[in-house]
């Protein structure tokens, strides 16, 4: 019995390294998730992008990923975990895995790495990002244009650079509409917690806030926003179904273009580490439909998205004035340089408030 | 007629020491079928488990590092569970000594400091460690408050204090505002010990840890005492043993060797301090001294065996495409069959016939 068992074991052991052998020419590619994939939000975009790139390459490559791994030492062994299995492009999908990242690129000069959102860079480890500030300039429009009280409500996640600009470009965009318009910044510090990021919808609201937008992953705002009958922005996801009647539109993360062109250029042998920051002219990113507002309202958001998208507006246009009231020098001529925004680090005029660690 | 759980008058010897093993066997078994059920190969899915981790060098390493700080709590704690003394706060305890270890780090960050920074840091993170476990000790003992509650709220109050430190003071001034502090210096980094791999020396602290558990508990007073005043409070108030003291004591060590282990974990694996340094190692432990009988050698058992299935799991998932939740439920049924196994020893099922019972109260 005991015999029979092990022969059976390791005939199927066998069929499994035969199987594995067939796959071997086709091109392994790893994903590090830093959520489970679910049904919305991060990781569930990243995993719309590779599910693109599987109908795209898939006759041609093999994907493999590790969800719902942590920002910490676990990190650095997942990748590795990848790298041992065979895959030969790896990537990690949240700022988190930067050191991690690094730390395996530099163990494995042969495999290709790319890190979402990051800003280190070596030789065989490649950057992609959005310029989701492009996306929060329209959404300021039309948030100024739908707000009867003049007031905001910004629900942040951590006040990192990606994130301040988000709020400046909003801010910069609701004060061409609305020179007095206020906002109230409420930060969860978290990326997904429905919890916490209903409780600051409800204290948004309560400050006089009538459209609620969001930085944080999860639809409980829209939902909270949706039951007291006021306005809100999805994040990364459609989430128009939490709130048929409450979103004005919603920032999609759209990582599939990038993924399948890094992948053929791997294919072709002449993938080389880049740093991608994209905008809406490159797909990175998308607008969700424009619903819940007058057709002028609209009108002016599709117009913006098309003067954004062909280079003619730039949210961070000269002169920027700081929360100080001085200018923000200008180190990118007409408009502030991609490295100011990346890094930014304070506020525009017209924001009531103290950016957390300031 | 109803079911009812009676205590049994003895127990066996053999049963105690082979219930993990059934446990484990019962485990294996349930997995299986629920691989079969999900349409993987049940096979190929425990050899990516359970073989697979074991055959390179390369995971036996990683499945060491995961299990080092996950010992090092277990081992303190079972210390406190013995004595009767429950220390929940180990999450709390391991961030402190994290934070309190980076200190040193921060503060010598590309000043040239010698080679007393690793040591000074190991020391200080086991002497925080140990204060922040007194708190709800001296709590227990002079005002008698629970020290369940008090351990884990603590946990909490650690978490953000490390949260504020690195989103303010000790921030990385060159890290666009991201959460973190900069790169320890190699001076204040725990040594590898093997190059190219992530082994470092605090698997041999934890070794070291487990051998003096053992000794202490096995050759020493200190440690009759600590089981004789868990396991009969009476007789050990009659031997004129100190229930007090001894809270103090088991939460003290407790709380340092969980602080030595938040250190060894920051200056080694992680190489910064950052939010989000335990996965929960503080809770996991718990498991893993009840797994391992809160015995020292069975300890250092559990802690790899539980390391195994979070490097299995991984394999698993890359190899047969297997779910992480598949792992954390096979976690979860593990602790529940050694559960079910302790309480059958403990106890036995017994079918009651009420009408019977009121008949006899009539008497």
């Amino acid at each position: 019995m005991r015999k029979s068992l092990l022969a059976l074991a390791s005939g199927l052991l066998l069929a499994g390294s035969v199987s594995a052998a067939s796959a071997a020419d086709k091109l392994k590619v790893g994903f590090i998730y830093l959520g489970p994939i679910g049904d919305l939000g991060w990781t569930y975009q990243h995993d719309v992008g590779r599910q693109a790139l599987v109908k795209e390459l898939g006759d041609k490559i093999e994907t493999t990923y590790l969800e719902n791994v942590p920002e910490g030492p676990d990190a650095e062994r997942a990748i590795e975990q990848l790298v041992r299995a065979g895959n030969k492009l790896i990537f990690t999908t949240s700022f988190g895995y930067m050191d991690p990242t690094l730390k395996v690129a530099k163990k494995y000069p042969n495999v290709h790495f790319e890190h979402a959102t990051g800003y280190k860079r070596d030789k065989n480890m490649s950057t992609y990002s959005a310029k989701w500030y492009q996306g929060r300039y329209i959404q300021g429009l039309i948030a100024a244009k739908m707000s009867k009280s003049g007031v905001l409500g910004y629900i942040g996640s951590f006040p990192i650079p990606e994130v301040v600009s988000g709020i400046n470009a909003t801010i910069l965009a609701a004060q061409t509409i609305n020179p007095n318009i206020k906002v109230k910044i409420i930060w969860a510090n978290t990326w997904f917690d429905p919890g916490k990021e209903a409780d600051a919808a409800k204290a948004l609201i309560d400050q006089g806030a009538d459209v609620i937008m969001q930085h944080t992953d999860s639809p409980a705002a829209m939902q909270i926003a949706s039951e007291r009958g006021k306005l809100a922005f999805g994040q990364d996801s459609e989430m128009i179904k939490f709130g048929p009647k409450t979103q004005l539109t919603s920032i999609l993360d759209t990582w599939g273009p990038y993924y399948i062109e890094r992948v053929k250029a791997e294919l072709a042998g002449t993938w080389k580490s880049e740093d991608t920051w994209g905008g809406l002219d490159s797909h990175m990113f998308a607008m969700a439909p424009y619903t819940n507002m007058p057709d002028d309202v609209k009108k002016m958001a599709e117009d913006a998205q098309a003067a954004i998208t062909a280079g003619k507006l730039h949210p961070f246009k000269c002169p920027v004035i700081g929360q100080d009231g001085k200018e923000v020098e200008c180190k990118g001529g007409a408009n502030l340089a991609d490295g100011q925004i990346l890094g930014m680090n304070f506020y525009v005029k017209g924001i009531d408030d103290k950016l957390p660690g300031k | 007629m109803q079911l009812v759980l009676e205590k049994r008058a003895e127990r066996s010897g053999t049963i105690a020491l082979v219930s993990p093993l059934i446990a484990i066997g019962l485990t294996i078994v349930t997995m299986v079928i629920l691989f079969a059920i999900l349409g993987k190969n049940p096979l190929l899915a425990l050899h990516a488990y359970f073989i697979a981790p074991l055959t390179d060098s390369y995971s036996l390493q990683e499945i060491a590092v995961k299990a080092t700080p996950l010992v090092m709590i277990a081992i303190g704690l079972s210390l406190c569970y013995l004595a009767n003394a429950w220390n929940i706060g180990a999450e709390g305890q391991f961030l402190i000594g994290a934070v309190a270890g980076s200190w040193i780090a921060v503060k010598t960050q590309g000043t040239d400091a010698g080679a007393w920074v690793l040591p000074a840091m190991l020391v200080l993170a086991a002497a925080a460690g140990a204060l922040y476990a007194l708190i709800p000790a001296i709590c227990k003992v002079k005002f008698g408050a629970s020290e369940i509650l008090t351990s884990l709220m603590l946990v909490y109050v650690a978490d953000l204090f490390l949260d504020y430190l690195v989103r303010g003071p000790w921030r990385d001034p060159h890290g666009f505002n991201f959460p973190t502090t900069a790169e320890f210096d190699p001076v204040a980094t725990v040594p590898l010990l093997i190059e190219g791999g992530r082994l470092h020396l605090g698997s041999i602290i934890a070794l070291l840890v487990v051998a003096a558990a053992a000794i202490l508990l096995g050759r020493t007073i200190k440690g009759f005492e600590i089981r004789v005043v868990g396991a009969a409070p009476r007789a050990a108030r009659f031997g004129g043993f100190n229930a007090n003291q001894l809270i103090i004591l088991t939460f003290a060590v407790s709380g340092a060797l969980a602080g030595l282990a938040g250190i060894i974990e920051v200056a080694g694996p992680v190489g910064h301090l950052q939010p989000g340094i335990s996965p929960g190692y503080g809770f996991t432990a718990i498991i893993v001294a009840f797994l391992g009988r809160l015995n020292p050698l069975g300890i250092l058992i559990a802690g790899l065996f539980l390391a195994l299935t979070f490097i299995g799991g991984e394999q698993a998932q890359i190899a047969m495409k297997i779910p992480l939740d598949v792992t954390k439920v096979f976690q979860g049924i593990l602790l529940f069959y050694v559960l079910a196994c302790d309480s059958l020893i403990l106890y036995r099922f017994k079918l009651v016939f009420p009408n019977r019972q009121v008949a006899s109260g009539t008497h």
